[in-house]
């Protein structure tokens, strides 16, 4: 019997089986694709503090290092956020493949199996915990746990099945499609970012810099608001900004931008990372969430076993340590988010004018929206509706 | 007569939007192929959420 099974290997369930597996408890993480980290789904993108967080960052797996960000309203009028001080770079482009896979084998080093190709297809209550159904190269398998920790990804099927999150609306969800593209000529010191209902509705589109002038040009689109499918947008982003390069990789993926659920436990299971809805509602970044929650999932595991209880109340810590970690964060980006879907393109390019000689020395949507604040005060009275 | 998701598996990217959306659980991503069951009720909803347009709903 083990302790923890962990469905899906990404940041959040490799993050939490290390941390469970280094306190000593009998781990199991399972991984459906054959490899890790692959496809990626993901921009990639992430700040340096939110990784040096929990990870001992490692050249290997950092693909470009960046000094701030460039946003571009729909007019292309630009607003620069960078770090003042020279060689300050506050944000990391990782690569997924050699990241996710680093992070699996730190957790296989901490103690946790690890078996891919296996895929967790449901579950079942025993008198004393869990009976986890998988399927493992094809082959029908089960196992007892005492805890379940689904970090299964935006398709979580534990969440659902455990009752703990709804199915995500198409005004809930970025749908996402990028290219990495090679021979792309950009000052690799900055993140770009495009706004604008025409370019991507109800989203942006991306570049980021993977360094030797090769990049991730991506774009995540809501579905709610449009009309045709993200690769769609992407195609017309790159001719109307005219970027040149070659694509040498294309990949999709979908992004929760949901907000803070009220709790991510049940009896005996956790949710952490994309599976409870954790990304960011404004900026869909994820890793820095998922690692933080795959971490306290597996402090909390290693509590719970200590003190013999896998009831959801025990298992309750872990919603206030994600919870006072990042829920609040998800909490007021949902509503901002909600707040700039209803600008038109025309307010957007006024509020980008209203700041884009200002300096912003801090890459942060706190650090933007506080400028905005700043120079149109008419905002305030226009932000306190969505806030109370 | 009855509507149904199919897949275009030649524009599929196997990114899982689908699965994420589907409030009945009719498809399953393994590993790069998507299966879409018999309980597909032609709700639609993967059909705007796919980020490549591989999913279109047919009669039947």
């Amino acid at each position: 019997m083990f302790d923890v099974v962990v469905v899906g290997a990404g940041p959040a369930g490799s993050m939490a089986a290390k941390t469970a597996a280094e306190r000593g408890l009998n781990v199991l993480l399972v991984e459906k694709r054959q490899e890790i980290g692959t496809p990626v789904r993901c921009a990639e993108g992430i700040s340096k503090d939110s990784l040096s967080r929990f990870v001992e960052i490692d050249k290997k797996w950092i693909a470009a290092e960046v000094v701030g960000a460039k946003i571009y309203a729909p007019d292309m009028t630009e607003v620069v956020m960078a770090e003042e001080m020279a060689g300050n770079e506050v944000g990391f482009v990782l690569e997924r493949k050699i990241f996710d896979r680093h992070l699996a084998r730190i957790a296989a080093k901490a103690g946790a199996e690890v078996y891919v190709k296996t895929t967790a297809l449901g579950f079942e209550r025993t008198d004393n915990g869990l009976r986890v159904k998988l399927r493992r190269l094809g082959e029908n398998w089960e196992v007892e746990t005492k805890l379940l920790i689904g970090a299964d990804g935006v398709e979580s099927r534990i969440g659902r099945e455990a009752g703990i999150i709804k199915t995500l609306r198409p005004s809930e969800i970025e749908s996402c499609a990028q290219y990495l593209m090679s021979g792309i000529d950009i000052d690799e010191n900055y993140t770009y970012f495009y706004l604008g209902n025409e370019l991507a509705p109800g989203g942006y589109a991306w570049i980021f810099p993977k360094g030797e002038k090769s990049a991730n040009v991506g774009i995540g689109v809501l579905p709610s608001m449009a009309k045709m499918p993200a690769k769609y947008y992407l195609d017309r982003f790159i001719e109307k900004v005219g970027i040149k390069g070659k694509i040498v990789e294309f990949v999709a993926g979908a992004v929760p931008v949901y907000g803070e659920i009220s709790t991510a436990v049940a009896d005996n299971i956790m949710l952490c990372g994309d599976a409870a809805y954790h990304s960011d509602p404004i900026t869909g970044g994820g890793i820095a969430n998922a690692l933080s929650a795959g971490y306290h999932a597996g402090l909390v595991a290693a509590e719970a076993i200590m003190a013999k209880d896998y009831s959801a109340s025990f298992l309750k810590r872990y919603d206030g340590l994600w919870k006072s970690d990042f829920g609040e964060r998800l909490r007021r980006n949902k509503k901002l988010q909600e707040f700039f879907l209803k600008l038109d393109d025309s307010t957007l390019n006024s509020l980008a004018r209203s700041i884009a000689v200002k300096k912003i020395e801090e890459m942060s949507v706190q650090a933007i929206v506080a400028e905005l604040l700043k120079t149109n005060p008419n905002l305030i009275e226009l932000l306190r509706e969505f806030f109370t | 007569m009855r509507r149904k998701a199919v897949v275009d598996r030649r524009k599929c990217a196997y990114c899982g939007a689908c699965v994420a959306v589907c409030n009945i659980n009719a498809n399953e991503l393994i590993e790069t192929y998507l299966e879409i069951n018999d309980n597909c009720n032609g709700c639609g909803i993967c059909v705007k959420v796919c980020p490549v347009g591989a999913l279109s709903l047919v009669e039947g």
